[in-house]
Parts: structure tokens; sequence; C-alpha cells
């Protein structure tokens, strides 16, 4: 495995560890998506496909595609046993009743009062929120999947968001290539950093402020 | 019993200019055989309300690719290069509504009811223009209700009371829509005799249907996508 593809498995595997036995979860599509290949043995959770099912399987085989059953992507799936079908409304009812325990979403921007910034930026890309809006507004733990910095090696944690937000004040973990971070009512709390990093480091990559917990974590 | 009619003469009332909602979920659900007709009308300047623009040789991606829609309400437009193309240089005005409020606007209609009250875009872009209520303590936003003039919804099996069984992920914004347009025309792959759709099975009510018409294209759009 390359070094950037062992940094994202290291991610993963550490939200992963997230959910207790039995938790409703709705993964965002590319990297949240491999949340589901790491759920630590002994615990089952049940995911959700906002666009009509909980029960989400893995990827379809080649030749075993249902045009009837796809992901939010649009991509052929399957659905586990236990897996039920239901229409949209239903869907983000479940959403926006805050009936989903956890989602993990990909972010452009977070900042130290868990804003989350990840569905455009103004004259560049607008594929529209989708079914973010909703999922960050209502379920009951938000997880921000992301490199720490971007693609030019800018902080993506920030004091404040600069693109239009997906919603306000509703992030509870961030979790990057280099740390786990909690936001809390008084900021930013780093609780792990990753094995191959130091608190130095992350702080330095991290615009926002950051208060080191007193038992620091590795993952 | 509902009328069952051709895809040509079920779109025979469209006129250009009308609004239209489109079900369907990248393509999954769309009535591609209703889509196909309108495209063969000839008709324009549409109003098209559906969840994405899907992909764009697909279902109700294709009606943005030949420059049929005027304004567009849907979630998200991504997957559609030419929605965005069209969205930027000003020939398709195009509302994003986020995904469960769009479900609940659609069935505020369909219930009669004033508008809905949401957190979902508080704090966003989102709530421009829009009225906000504190409740209990927390704010939302209200969102108010959306029809139109016609609906395509696609089912893989109806009976002739227009009653629809849609299996799988492909109810996703049918049902909703079905209750919330005035003229809503069932595409079915198989329509069978009152008595053979057991009533336990009926995703939509046939009191919504106004036309029931057959596919004549496969539904699939898997092997479509590019």
């Amino acid at each position: 495995m390359d070094p950037k593809e062992l940094k994202r498995v290291r991610m993963v595997k550490r939200i992963a560890l997230e959910f207790p036995d039995g938790a409703l979860v709705n993964l965002g599509i590319g990297l949240p998506t491999m949340v589901a290949n790491y759920i630590p043995d002994g615990r089952t959770i049940l995911l959700q496909s906002e666009n009509g099912f909980t029960g989400l399987g893995p990827a379809a085989q080649k030749g075993q595609e249902d045009p009837r059953v796809v992901n939010a992507g649009g991509q052929p799936v399957t659905i586990v046993p236990g897996g039920a079908f239901f229409d949209s409304a239903m869907s983000f009812a479940i959403i926006r009743g805050g009936h989903v325990d956890y989602t993990v979403l990909g972010g452009l921007e977070v900042d130290m009062e868990g804003n989350l910034a990840n569905y455009m930026i103004p004259g560049k890309m607008v594929p529209g929120m989708g079914g973010a809006m909703d999922l960050v507004a209502g379920a009951k733990n938000v997880i921000v999947a992301m490199e720490h910095v971007n693609k030019n090696g800018a902080p993506k944690i920030l004091k404040k968001c600069t693109l239009p937000l997906t919603a306000k004040g509703e992030v509870d973990l961030i979790v990057t290539d280099l740390a786990f971070i909690r936001v809390t009512k008084r900021g930013l709390v780093l609780e792990e950093i990753a094995e191959d990093t130091t608190v130095e480091e992350v702080i330095k990559a991290t615009e926002a402020p950051l208060q080191v917990a007193g038992k620091l974590g590795k993952f | 019993m509902k009328p069952i009619l051709t895809a040509e003469k079920a779109v025979e009332n469209i006129k250009d200019g009308s609004s239209l909602m489109v079900s369907g979920f990248m393509g999954c659900g769309n009535a591609f055989t209703l889509v196909d007709a309108l495209i063969n009308k000839g008709s324009k300047d549409l109003t098209l309300i559906t969840s994405d623009t899907s992909f764009p040789e697909v279902g109700v991606g294709r009606l943005v690719c030949q420059c049929r829609v005027k304004q567009l309400y849907a979630s998200h437009i991504g997957t559609n290069p030419v929605s965005g193309q069209k969205m930027n240089c000003g020939e398709m005005a195009v509302t994003l509504v986020p995904q469960g409020t769009f479900a609940e606007r659609i069935r505020a209609k369909g219930a009669g009811l004033g508008g809905v009250l949401t957190p979902t875009g508080i704090g966003t872009a989102v709530e421009e223009g829009k009225q906000k209520l504190n409740l209990n303590g927390k704010d939302f936003l209200l969102e108010l209700p959306l029809g139109a003039d016609f609906a395509f919804v696609k089912a893989e099996v109806a009976d002739k009371y227009g009653n629809a069984f849609l299996p799988g992920a492909t109810k996703n914004m049918a049902v909703v829509m079905a209750m919330a347009a005035d003229y809503v025309i069932l595409e079915a792959e198989k329509i069978v005799e009152p008595g053979e759709l057991d009533p336990d099975k009926v995703t939509i009510p046939g009191i919504f249907i106004s036309a029931i018409v057959k596919s004549t294209l496969p539904a699939s759009n898997l092997q479509l996508k590019p």
C-alpha cells in the first residue's frame, strides 16, 4: 500500500471505532464510504443510503447489478438481510428527526465553532448540497473526515470558514490524516495524533487554536 | 379505472413553459419512456423539478442537455456537468434545495400544508429571503409548498386504477410528487387488472394518478451510464 493510502486507512479505521454496536450510520461518498470496511469484529452497524434504504451493503458484483438498488451516488449496490426500503420523505425524516446516530462526511473547511463548508466553491464547484445539509443538521453525531491540509498545504481547520456553510455549529469530531479533534463549546480539543506526527506539527498545520488533551492518545 | 395512453398522447397537454416534476434518483426510477416522448415532442422552456439532473445521457439528464429546461429546482446537479455549465452561463435558472427540504416542500403541497418548518439550512445561504421562527429555543426556516402542473412517476407494476408498486430504491421522490401535481402520469413496466396487485404492496395509491403509460424503454440506467 502506498503511504497516502495507508494514511487514509488509518483515518477510516479510527473513525470506525467510534460506532457502538447497532448504530445507524450514514456515510458520505468517497473516503467516508471506506469506513464501512473497518468496523471492528463483534460489532454490527446499520448503514443508511439517503436515497431510500437502511441496510446498505457492498457494491454489486459485476453481472449482479440491480438497477433498482443504487446508492446515493447512483452506483449499483446491495442491501443486506435486515434492510428496509422507503421513500425520500421517510428517508429524510429519519435523517432530520435525529434517528441517524452518526454521519461521516468530507470537508473543504471546518472551523473552531463546528461550522462546516463542504458543498460548494463559488464560481468553481456548484454541485448542490444534495442531502448533506439535512444530514449535518439532523444526525446525532457529525464526523468530518478529511486531509488536514489542502493541496497547497494550507490548513483546512480554520478560525472561521470562508466558503459557504453546509451547516452552522453542528460538527462534533474532525478526523484527519494527522489528528483526532473534538469540537467543544470551549473550542477545539486535540485528543489524539497520528503515530507518525507530533503535537507541534499538528498545531502548525491548523489555523484554529487547539487545546491539547491532558491524556493525548495516538492512532 | 384510469386511462391507459401512449406516451405521446399522455404528454400531449404539456405546453412549453409548463412545470414538471420527475421522480428518480441519479436515473434510478426515472420514467425513461415519458421523458423520451417529451423530448421527441420538442417541449421546451420547462420548469423542471427533480431531485438531481442524473447523468447527461440518462433520463431526466437528457432534458437538461437538450436545452429544454428554463428553470430547475433540484438538490444536486454535480453528476451532470452540463447542468452546471448552463447554470453558470445563465441559460438555465437553478434553485438548489436541500434534499430533505425538497421532499417536504413537495409533500406539503400534496398534503395541504401551508409550509414546513425545518432546521436544515439555518446559518447557510439557504436561509436567505426566508422567514425564520424560533420555537422552543430552536431556529427553524419556513419552507413553502412546491407543486407542479405535471408529474412523471415510474412504477414496476400498476393496476388499472393506478395503484402502483415501486420496488427497492426507485420510490425516492415518486410518492410525494404523485401527490403534488395537477396531472400525474404513471409509467409502468407492467399493467395488471384490478385485484392482481396486492393492496398491501401498493406504494402509491391510485387516487393520485391521472393516466397510465406502459414503458417501452428498459428501466436500467446502468448500461447507459458514462
